[in-house]
């Protein structure tokens, strides 16, 4: 076997800045979030202190959103969360058997990343939903609790802004259990680090 | 290069989001359901479909209504032998589809008023006469026990409003007994109960007239008082003045002891919180007619989301405890197996 480790620029300095302002915020309004969810008087965060970072870290991940979304539409970057139709339920089948059978038994990554193929067909269908799902619906359902005017007051008989709520908190629990899940896969690489540290050098590690 | 041929999913997403900046637009726009429109439709409601003639009493209050039911009054002066067109008093004038949704719609007027007011023009002493208050008529009353009427008067006499303005302060302040109608009990849209309320502060302190009889203060700016508040228009849409300037008595539905400015509410973690002091005023109502309905598990179990931060629905929080717990016991499971094998 050659453990020779092959090294690929895989993450240029755009993508690390992004992605690591993304995980900062994205803690941030968890904890914040949770602070506002299962406020108390007696919750470490209080309740105004963590609307205002809440509120002023949701503004910078709007920000921090666009230049990625105007970046994933100008650069090749973008390329990686096209899903491509063709055999798209086998590949992810294969890779799927891959994480929950043959990881145990050694065998060799069905998808191996390439300068083409950053992303396993899972890796690429949960960033998609995460990245194009999940965070534009978070995003604009908490533009709408920031100015609550501005939400319906009624949608079929239900308050607009109680439904902008719970699916403000659905959306943000979403993205916790996926980051969650993404932060264990990172530790599935050359070694346990080896991705943490692809995120801030920009090189792969192949294994 | 097989991604060519396909579109990246920022480009749908835009489109998407386009698609539904536009729905929204429209949506919001022909939006007829806004506080101000149900205030509007329930003032309509109340003008137009009231048949006065099914009270037992119309008859007899004509005679009254006939002058006072609008803003103008005629009568035949003996001496000038002439028809006399006068204005009358706005404070005077009484609306008859007011006054008959109102709680007291059965009486006839002199029931309360004196039988002298029947003959024209009224006797100045008149002027004089005593008016009752909630209390003279409905304390004591096993009738209207449920509305414990004497301990809203124990709460009203400890109030900032009684305590500043002695015996000049009485129910009829707040409570004209020609128009008032029973709301917090009975109306189950909150948005109408809460502007409802509102407005019975806003009469005068939003109203320099109204304000100016009982004190010889500058009326303050609401607005400007209320601007540390964080979305103030929303919060003065969604609950009532009383949430945070009054005091809370266990067993009154709407509470009566209101304090005084320095004694106010000012922190968002007790509304906001998951032992809101809301739940004991604004949503008492709904929250113990939910448990009656229901029965104790179901309706604390289901109680409604309101917005107002902490998520009271047990039900979503187990579920979103459970999912978690179970993401966080496969990764231990997978990790375990992975560094065994």
């Amino acid at each position: 076997m050659n453990h020779q480790a092959e090294k690929l620029y895989l993450y240029p300095v755009w993508v690390r800045i992004w992605h690591m302002t993304n995980a900062l915020l994205c803690l941030i309004l968890i904890i914040t979030g949770l602070s506002i969810q299962f406020s108390n008087p007696s919750t470490v965060v209080k309740f105004n202190a963590a609307v205002t970072v809440h509120n002023l870290a949701g503004i910078i991940l709007t920000i921090s959103y666009g230049f990625f979304f105007l970046g994933n539409l100008f650069t090749p970057n973008g390329l990686h969360y096209v899903i491509s139709v063709k055999g798209f339920f086998l590949r992810l089948k294969k890779q799927f058997l891959y994480y929950t059978i043959g990881i145990f038994r050694k065998e060799t990554a069905p998808f191996p990343v390439d300068e083409d193929n950053k992303f396993n067909p899972l890796q690429q269908v949960t960033y998609v939903v995460l990245m194009y799902g999940f965070v534009p619906f978070v995003i604009v359902s908490g533009w709408g609790l920031l100015y609550p005017e501005m939400t319906l007051y009624s949608v079929l008989g239900i308050s607009g802004l109680d439904l902008t709520d719970l699916l403000h908190i659905t959306a943000g629990f979403g993205i916790s259990i996926i980051m969650c899940v993404h932060i264990y896969f990172c530790t599935i690489g050359k070694n346990p680090t080896s991705n943490f540290k692809s995120m801030i050098n920009g090189y792969h590690e192949s294994h | 290069m097989i991604y060519k041929a396909n579109i990246r999913p920022a480009w749908i997403v835009l489109l998407l989001m386009l698609l539904c900046l536009l729905a929204f637009t429209m949506i919001k726009t022909s939006d007829t359901s806004s506080p101000v429109n149900i205030k509007i439709q329930t003032e309509q409601e109340t003008t137009s479909r009231v048949d006065h003639t099914k009270f037992k009493n119309a008859a007899e209050n004509e005679k009254c209504f006939k002058c006072h039911g609008q803003s103008k009054y005629t009568y035949e002066n003996p001496e000038s032998q002439k028809t006399v067109t006068k204005r009358m008093f706005s404070e005077l004038v009484m609306d008859r589809d007011v006054f008959y949704v109102s709680n007291h719609r059965e009486f006839k007027c002199t029931d309360c008023h004196s039988e002298d007011y029947e003959s024209f023009p009224h006797a100045g002493n008149l002027r004089m006469e005593a008016i009752a208050t909630c209390i003279d008529c409905h304390g004591g009353d096993e009738k209207y026990a449920k509305f414990e009427f004497e301990k809203i008067d124990t709460a009203f006499l400890a109030s900032v409003h009684s305590e500043k303005h002695n015996e000049d302060f009485t129910c009829w302040m707040c409570h004209d007994a020609h128009t008032y109608k029973i709301n917090a009990r009975s109306n189950e849209n909150l948005k109408e109960t809460i502007t409802y309320d509102n407005m019975i502060c806003l009469n005068c302190h939003g109203d320099f007239k109204n304000y100016q009889l009982l004190t010889d203060k500058v009326k303050p700016n609401i607005l400007k008082k209320h601007e540390w508040l964080p979305n103030q228009a929303s919060h003065f849409t969604n609950v009532r003045c009383i949430e945070c300037h009054a005091k809370n008595e266990d067993t009154l539905v709407v509470a009566h002891h209101v304090v005084s400015k320095k004694q106010a509410v000012r922190k968002c973690e007790s509304c906001h919180s998951q032992n809101s002091i809301l739940y004991a005023s604004l949503y008492k109502y709904q929250v113990s007619e939910k448990i009656q309905k229901e029965g104790i598990i179901v309706g604390l179990l289901t109680g409604e989301s309101t917005s107002i931060g902490p998520d009271k629905s047990n039900t979503l929080n187990i579920i979103s405890l459970a999912i978690f717990g179970l993401t966080i016991l496969v990764i231990i499971i997978h990790a375990v197996l992975r560094i065994k094998k």
